[in-house]
């Protein structure tokens, strides 16, 4: 009786924390006001969201089974969501879809100018 | 536990409603990208829940496959997109 009591409150707050990791991502999107911000915001309940609900699940359910496919699935997630997180922020950064005067410091204005200036240069034909 | 249902199921349309609203006047295509991927993690999120308030685990392999795609697909737009498209 007591263990059923103990169970329903681990998974109601579990869940609780789920939705409000997927509301506050939502807030986020709707309210940022670039790209890099707004992944910045996305990225949390890939994760954290993801990891509550399967624990909720897995407090019901006690199986071997269950926890093999939920290790599947978050050491899944947990290797993509960066992947695509890089790729997106990436490919703002290249297409100028991030307002620049929301940066405080860009490290990769410098790398990306020097190597333009090496592609132009070994655009030139060689001197020998 | 109803409360909880109710107060959960709130959150969550918040989250859907909001990432819906961001793909569909997303000034950009990455905005989209981004938001699509949100909607996916949110309804993975309420595909757990919902096992988790009715003590099953048969859409496991569901929630597998939406991993699968949400990575597959936002992965792929932000490589093939072109660096002179301003959409």
């Amino acid at each position: 009786m007591t263990g059923d009591g103990i169970r329903e409150i681990i998974t109601i707050s579990l869940v609780m924390v789920a939705a409000l990791m997927c509301c506050a991502a939502g807030i986020g999107l709707f309210r940022f006001p670039d790209v890099l911000s707004r992944l910045h915001a996305a990225t949390k309940p890939q994760i954290l969201g993801l990891m509550c609900a399967c624990g909720a699940v897995a407090v019901n359910s006690p199986r071997i089974s269950t926890f093999l496919l939920f290790t599947a699935i978050i050491i899944f997630q947990g290797l993509t969501a960066p992947i695509t997180a890089h790729m997106v922020a990436r490919a703002a950064y290249r297409s100028n879809h991030l307002r620049r005067d929301l940066l405080i410091r860009d490290e990769l204005e410098t790398r990306v100018e020097r190597i333009e200036r090496g592609e132009e240069s070994s655009k030139t034909p060689p001197e020998s | 536990m109803q409360i909880a249902i109710i107060v959960a199921g709130v959150f969550f349309s918040i989250g859907a409603v909001a990432a819906l609203y961001r793909v569909i006047t997303g000034p950009s295509l990455l905005d989209r990208v981004i938001a699509s991927d949100v909607f996916v993690a949110t309804v993975m999120c309420v595909l757990g829940s919902e096992m988790a308030f009715n003590g099953h685990t048969e859409t496991l392999p569901v929630l597998l496959v939406l991993a699968a795609f949400g990575f597959l697909g936002s992965v792929s737009f932000a490589r093939f997109m072109a660096k002179q498209d301003e959409t």
